[in-house]
């Protein structure tokens, strides 16, 4: 396929490999954290870990729309749409996260909430034109990939008065996350924020986000390498994109270098897309805080809609109350998108939490560290002499 | 009176066994099904069976939309039970047929579908020879649900089943995956695409026939529709207690397919198919086969694409286009697109 194969091409990837075992260092260690959930799956799909040197290890970051949604924000949206009787539109992944004890918008659905699977916010205006006896509620959910076609619907329902049509905002922002996984391993710096674990691993460099630095550009992840001293080079989600980044990255560490670098040219300008951010800025604001799955409270971390729009914003509109929904026991999807812990390394992980039954957020989405594992990489533990790896 | 198909619906009384019942089957389903064992409109039709094992096979059709690229319910449901049958070695030699109408699905809908099941029949001589109707009130069905029963004979010497693969066979595919299930999610998601993709909905029968005929070892069959190719490794690696190993770059995806899925997000490994099948065979009849499935126009783009290997957790593996290893799961739910 035009423009995609030349980017999965195994001969290249071979080569790719052979630069990286040959610059890598065998006399330490490389740890590198793909923040997103893209980069996390092409990983696990395409095999790549089976290409690189046995002392660098990648560590899943949090960028996982799904994963990082409070499971308070969606119980909330269940009780909506079963109390309001509203028509509510989301994503695939995020109708089968677990809210509170396991119930989901799908199991909502099943009895009987109208409760659909959109592909695109135009989607859920359509739904919308076509019911306008009925509230129609979209939930918006995702990095700053997502959000530009958010701000877009919202200035059409105002264009059109969609009185019907209101949108239930958690989208969140990359930069903070970031920040607030580097404060954690920082032990010389105080704790950037109460909530993230001191207890992270040392993380050496970053797989920088690829469709979220279309949007904001490569500037904001300045701060990694100016105030933490990490690399962090931008990758597409093609695994040549990743094995490349790698390399790159390697080769940073090696030199001693702490750069943000942009493998992903063909598609990331330093400052991003413009008008997208124009877009964003037009119909959001910061959140003060939110509060992230795994990562805790952060500051200045997520949008809300501007008050302009409060006839569009289903947080006004209808009580959402705040559910505090305290995440299983046992489920350690808090530690996994910190990096501290590996997927295998939960005591319920392909046991009592499986993508069928899924206990955490991270083992529901195909991004997710814990479904990707369980569903590609599971092999690996089995094969190995070691359980845990 | 003539059934007004042209502007005319279903309704209640289509249902009822009365003159109005009579008169649909006489003239929409027996004129377009026409043979010897529905003129005889006894309640079951009498049938003259080969000596030898027979199989059956039913499966029951939901599709939405009705139409799509490449087919519709009626030859879907013709081809599916066939395939089913065909699956166990099988020369499929009778359908049965029974439609869940809805009150006020149109006549001239109804006709089209019933029409193209008879010609799928037809096609495929295996004749439809008995069947039933029953109406639904409006808002209690989808439109037509179509359950579809098939009966065959197996030839002596055939013996196929999931549970009959051994570490060593060879994994073997009839063709590029996918094309069915994205057809009709284009269709129903008004996904507007460039290169319009077809339903793949075939009968596998003669196919089947012909890999039967020339390797009767042959150790397993599955078609591949719901839950893909990824299910059916699954299926079989679970039953035969086995574990399996593919290889990426060697299964057919062809290019829109390719390009629908990887805009959203799915895996063509576990989209539906209607005329694709998995065949297991020992290694020293793999090249054999694959010859024989190529020279069959439903086999033209045959390919071997892994094989069976000893593992205790009948885990199926699959080596990547880009030299990786991974692990090839059982579909959890139905597949979904991911957000970014």
């Amino acid at each position: 396929m035009k423009y995609l194969d030349e980017f999965r091409d195994g001969r290249l990837a071979q080569g790719l490999a052979a630069r990286i075992h040959q610059e890598a260092d065998p006399a330490r260690a490389y740890a590198l954290m793909e923040f997103c959930g893209g980069h996390t799956h092409a990983i696990y799909r395409y095999g790549i870990e089976d290409l690189l040197p046995a002392n660098l290890r990648l560590i899943h970051g949090p960028g996982c729309p799904v994963c990082v949604l409070p499971s308070g924000r969606l119980q909330a949206a269940i009780e909506l749409v079963e109390r309001e009787r509203v028509i509510l539109c989301g994503y695939g992944d995020l109708l089968r996260v677990p809210g509170a004890q396991g119930d989901t918008l799908l199991k909502a659905k099943a009895r009987g909430a109208d409760v659909r699977m959109v592909y695109s916010v135009d989607d859920a205006l359509a739904v919308a034109r076509a019911s306008p006896e009925q509230s129609v509620v979209f939930f918006a959910i995702g990095f700053e990939t997502t959000t530009p076609p958010t701000a877009v619907a919202l200035l059409q329902a105002r264009r059109e008065k969609l009185d019907n049509f209101s949108i239930y905002c958690n989208h969140v922002l990359t930069p903070p996350a970031l920040r607030a996984l580097l404060a954690a391993q920082d032990t010389n710096s105080p704790p950037f924020q109460r909530g993230v674990a001191q207890s992270a691993g040392v993380i050496d460099g970053f797989i920088g986000p690829a469709h979220v630095s279309t949007i904001i550009g490569s500037q904001p992840y300045e701060f990694v390498a100016t105030e933490y001293h990490r690399p962090l080079v931008i990758a597409g989600f093609e695994p040549l994109d990743v094995l490349q980044s790698i390399l790159m990255l390697i080769r940073q560490i090696n030199a001693g270098e702490t750069r943000v670098e942009n493998e992903y040219t063909r598609a990331v300008q330093p400052e991003g897309n413009r008008k997208a951010q124009w877009l964003m800025a037009e119909v959001f604001t910061q959140r003060s805080s939110f509060a992230w799955r795994g990562l805790g409270e952060l500051p200045d971390s997520a949008l809300a809609i501007r008050p302009e729009f409060a006839a569009w914003d289903a947080e006004r509109r209808f009580t959402i109350p705040k559910i505090p929904v305290t995440d299983h026991k046992a489920c350690v999807c808090a530690e996994v998108l910190r990096g501290v812990k590996r997927p295998e390394e939960c005591k319920v992980f392909a046991t009592a939490c499986t993508p069928d039954h899924p206990l955490g957020s991270c083992m529901v989405s195909a991004e997710g560290a814990c479904a990707a594992h369980y569903h590609y990489g599971r092999f690996r533990q089995a094969s190995s002499p070691c359980p845990s790896m | 009176m003539p059934l007004d198909v042209k502007h005319g619906v279903v309704e209640m009384s289509h249902g009822g066994g009365g003159r109005a019942m009579t008169q649909l089957i006489e003239e929409l389903f027996l004129t377009a099904f026409d043979n010897e064992w529905l003129r005889a409109q006894d309640d079951g039709a009498h049938l003259t069976v080969p000596p030898g094992r027979l199989a059956m096979a039913t499966d029951s059709h939901v599709v939405s939309p009705l139409f799509f690229p490449g087919g519709d319910i009626g030859c879907l449901s013709v081809h599916g039970t066939i395939n089913d049958v065909a699956m166990t070695g099988a020369r499929p030699l009778y359908l049965t047929a029974t439609f869940i109408l809805e009150e006020g699905f149109p006549l001239a809908e109804l006709q089209q579908i019933v029409e193209s099941m008879a010609r799928a029949a037809h096609q495929a001589g295996v004749p439809i020879v008995t069947g039933d109707t029953k109406v639904v009130e409006r808002g209690k069905g989808d439109g037509v649900f179509i359950t579809t029963t098939g009966i065959g004979v197996i030839p002596d010497g055939v013996d196929i089943s999931a549970s009959r693969a051994q570490p060593g066979d060879i994994l073997l595919l009839n063709g590029a995956l996918g094309d069915h299930g994205m057809a009709v999610l284009a269709q129903r998601e008004h996904l507007s695409f460039d290169a319009p993709i077809a339903s793949d909905t075939a009968a596998l029968h003669t196919l089947t026939a012909a890999m039967t005929a020339a390797v009767p070892g042959l150790h397993c069959l599955r078609d591949l529709t719901r839950g893909g190719l990824g299910s059916a490794v699954n299926e079989i690696a679970h039953q035969s207690r086995v574990g399996m190993r593919l290889r990426e770059a060697a299964i057919p995806v062809h290019e829109p397919v390719r390009a629908l899925c990887e805009f959203l997000g799915l895996d063509p490994l576990y989209v539906a198919n209607e005329g694709k099948l998995l065949a297991i065979c020992p290694a020293e009849f793999a090249e054999t086969l694959l010859t024989v499935m190529q020279a069959h126009p439903l086999g033209r783009e045959a390919a071997i694409i892994g094989e069976v290997v000893a593992d205790p957790h009948y885990f199926v593996e699959m080596e990547t286009v880009f030299g990786g290893r991974r692990l090839v799961d059982w579909l959890s739910g139905e597949q979904l697109p991911r957000i970014c």
